[in-house]
């Protein structure tokens, strides 16, 4: 009885104040929008790293996915821009590169001001891989094929303004050659298809797909876009090592973030225990068990990230 | 014949249990309009976290294989196809619930996709090798010259005439280019936000078949009540094997149909149903029976559907890719228990990778048990009358459309698209071939994009989409089937002119 009495009286302050009610956030579950279709690798890994919310040392509050897909992820964030609520009770996963290319590309109601980060759990870089029986063996080899037949190299990837699609426009800059990027429909997962069954001799694609492929004997990787090797694949050199000077532009960040104009004790509270969260030895061992690159950044670290990759997208989509 | 070595495994208590719940489960989220098998797929992988591997899987591919075959039951009775693989399903099978027979209708369906299902779950433990390379055969061009085919089956699809058929599939095709272009991201035909993402399918689905019912039971609701009860007639289940084994040309159209496209990734589910719905009408002497309640169609369309369960995992367990997006799902869910498929499956796990066949073999059994049981009791709802029914469908017809991705806009577009299909259909036009359109747009589109990048960056796009025995072999079957389709009209017209030139001298006379 007393309990209740309690509980009633704390509704009762909770109606009165908004201040106290964000004390006692989250009071309800949680919802985490998430711009890819049911199976995706950003939905998988979103539902791994969310699945402790609901312990009593993260949120209390369970996290439910749900998914907004359609054309590469604008449908999801021009929602998540315009109309999702900025109550805290409302999360969205982003994707760096993706969402700040296509603001910087025109089209969409959204840019790196409309969201705030609350941290980041995972960094999938872009690998180049071609099928197990191709003719090439390192990134000279295509670079050589690629010079000796301009704009006849074709190799495929995820779609234009994706992590993919800049991570080819950064090997087209930095080899001096022309290549034909052949954007797909269906995702990482249609790249990959036209990689196997040779449609295309090459092919930009995730590396935690990729490196399932590579288990499965279908592909060889070549090189990594991304500063230093990974741990997943320690035997595949990065692009730099190989001599092509491309940064760490394309690697897919993924994170939570809420829309702009959400409390600041709300977000706060968000990046003080988020993190925690995706720390939790549980999720750590499904993430490595499904082949997938955990990456924690706080929410200072992210807002770092988001500007970096701002200056330096502008920059290369420029010439476009 | 590893296969048969974990047989025994299905049926350990806890794993026959979770087969169990996966089926009937499986079977009343797929009745649910709305609920396509890839969200019950996806509502469910949360569930396996805490399980073996092995049992995670058995949950998730009975549950796969009985939403299938559960879509059949609104396709049949509220003529709300679940998914688009059960569209076909309603052009007979509902006709046949409004005349008393839904028993009848859903019995047929739960045999047909039962044996359909059994089949293609064979090819992928016999055939797997084989079906792999089949799958990968299929470039974009190949993809290009099938969506061209099935366009071409628009005209002839449930339509009193060819031309009203093709105009349904453009308004279709047309509805398809709304929305960001899947390759180049450019905005087309956005006039609202809720169609930003384009039109979803399923949403479409729900308002073309449900609305214009909604509003035809509306606008008949003054009648007495007394004068709609229908009879709902008993059917006996032995007359059921009876007729299903005796229809033996649509079952196996409908089953060849269903392996052969089902394994085609990204296409096949969606239009197997419809093409071996046209393909039987058309090799049948009772075409014209088709569109009437006609057992043939519901018996092509439903063994199709579920016989492409099998085969569309055949991408997915051999080369790791997921050829549909229920396949997608299906990868997180094993991901998860950190098993790759592919190589990796079948040399490390042969436990979980047979487990999990075996069990959508018998699963489609189990199905077929429950469907069969529940059909006598389900057809009673063709007795609800129609003031109620109405509110019934449309209630769920906007529940359905709004949970696709929770979004109100959803439902607005399902509310438009039903709403302008009701006076269409005054008009003799039907919604199948204008979801085909809608289905097939991207499709021929997204290919024919991508296919001609790849052409001009190594040959021509003449050489690229025109030569190569798959190419050709496939632009002589859209040749055929144009051909077919136009001697159809010719013919129809004759006759129905010379019938008009009698009918005229009689009267004259």
């Amino acid at each position: 009885m007393k309990n209740l009495i309690a509980s009633a009286a704390m509704a009762l302050t909770a109606l009165a104040g908004g201040a106290l009610a964000d004390d006692n956030y989250p009071e309800r579950p949680i919802m985490l929008m998430v711009s890819y279709g049911a199976g995706g690798a950003t939905d998988f890994q979103a539902r791994i790293v969310t699945m402790t919310a609901g312990n009593e040392d993260a949120l209390g509050m369970p996290i439910a996915i749900i998914n907004k897909p359609g054309a590469g992820g604008r449908v999801g964030w021009n929602w998540f821009a315009g109309q999702a609520e900025s109550d805290g009770y409302t999360l969205g996963a982003y994707n760096i590169p993706h969402f700040i290319a296509q603001s910087i590309e025109g089209g969409v109601s959204y840019s790196a001001d409309s969201f705030e980060p609350i941290a980041n759990w995972g960094a999938d870089p872009a690998v180049f891989v071609v099928a197990a029986d191709s003719e090439f063996n390192s990134m000279n080899d295509v670079v050589d094929y690629a010079a000796a037949n301009p704009g006849k190299l074709t190799f495929s990837g995820a779609g234009l303004f994706v992590g993919h699609h800049i991570a080819a426009l950064q090997l087209e800059k930095a080899a001096g050659v022309k290549l034909a990027y052949i954007p797909n429909n269906q995702g990482g997962a249609g790249a990959m298809k036209a990689v196997i069954a040779r449609e295309v001799l090459g092919g930009v694609n995730n590396l935690s797909d990729a490196f399932r492929a590579r288990e499965a004997g279908n592909v060889k990787i070549l090189g990594v876009f991304d500063l230093e090797r990974n741990d997943f694949l320690p035997d595949v050199p990065t692009l730099k090592e190989q001599g092509f000077d491309i940064d760490n532009s394309s690697v897919n960040f993924r994170g939570v973030m809420v829309p702009k104009g959400t409390p600041q004790p709300i977000i706060d509270k968000l990046a003080e225990v988020v993190p925690t969260m995706f720390a939790n030895g549980r999720v750590a061992s499904r993430m490595k068990a499904g082949g997938s690159p955990m990456h924690i950044m706080t929410r200072d670290e992210v807002i770092e990230m988001w500007k970096a990759r701002e200056v330096a997208l502008t920059e290369l989509l420029a010439g476009l | 014949m590893e296969f048969l070595a974990y047989f025994g495994e299905v049926f350990t208590p806890i794993n026959f249990g979770l087969l169990l719940i996966g089926t009937i489960g499986g079977l009343l989220l797929g009745a649910t309009p709305g609920l396509s098998p890839t969200m019950a797929v996806a509502l469910l992988i949360p569930f396996t976290f805490k399980l073996e591997p092995a049992q995670g899987l058995i949950l998730l591919g009975a549950a796969y294989t009985s939403t299938v075959a559960g879509g059949a039951v609104s396709a049949i009775l509220l003529k709300i196809p679940g998914a688009p693989a059960n569209i076909a399903t309603t052009l007979d099978g509902h006709t046949m619930a409004k005349k008393g027979q839904g028993a009848r209708a859903l019995q047929l369906s739960f045999l047909a996709s039962a044996v359909g299902g059994v089949f293609g779950v064979l090819l992928l433990i016999f055939l797997t090798p084989v079906l792999a390379q089949w799958a990968l055969a299929f470039g974009p061009s190949h993809l290009f010259w099938l969506a061209i085919l099935g366009v071409t089956v628009i005209g002839t699809l449930d339509s009193s005439s060819v031309v009203k058929g093709l105009l349904s599939g453009c308004i279709g095709l047309w509805l398809a280019t709304i929305g960001f272009d899947d390759i180049m991201g450019a905005q087309r035909f956005i006039f609202h936000d809720a169609v930003s993402g384009g039109i979803n399918v399923i949403a479409a689905l729900i308002g073309l078949f449900a609305i214009p019912q909604v509003i035809g039971m509306f606008a008949n609701g003054r009648r007495p009540l007394g004068a709609e009860i229908l009879t709902v007639e008993s059917h006996p289940i032995s007359k059921a094997f009876g007729e299903v084994f005796s229809r033996l040309r649509a079952l196996s159209i409908g089953t060849a149909t269903g392996s052969i496209i089902g394994l085609i990734p990204g296409v096949g589910g969606q239009i197997a149903g419809l093409v071996a719905y046209d393909q039987s009408k058309k090799m049948s002497p009772e075409r014209d029976k088709f569109g009437t309640g006609h057992s043939e169609g519901v018996i092509a369309a439903e063994s199709a559907n579920n016989a492409m369960v099998g085969p569309s995992l055949v991408p997915l367990l051999t080369l790791s890719i997921p050829g549909s997006p229920t396949a997608a799902v299906l990868l997180g869910g094993l991901l998860i228990h950190g098993i790759f498929p592919g190589s990796d499956l079948f040399d490390n796990h042969p436990d979980v990778a047979w487990t999990f066949i075996n069990s959508m073999l018998i699963g489609q059994v189990l199905m077929c048990i429950f469907g069969l049981y529940v059909a006598g009791l389900a057809a009673r709802v063709a007795q609800v009358p129609n003031a109620v029914m109405a509110a019934v469908v449309l209630g769920l017809a906007v529940f359905g459309s709004y949970s696709v991705q929770h979004s109100m806009g959803d439902v607005y577009v399902m509310a438009a698209l039903g709403t302008g299909m009701y006076f269409l259909e005054r008009f003799g036009f039907s919604a199948a071939p204008l979801v085909l359109g809608l289905i097939l747009g991207p499709i021929a589109e997204a290919n024919f994009v991508q296919g001609s990048m790849i052409a001009n960056a190594t040959s021509s796009i003449g050489s690229y989409f025109f030569t190569g025995p798959l190419n050709l072999a496939l632009i002589a079957t859209v040749v055929a089937s144009i051909g077919y389709s136009v001697w159809l009209e010719l013919r129809h017209r004759r006759h129905t002119a010379k019938e008009e030139a009698v009918a005229k001298n009689e009267a004259t006379s």
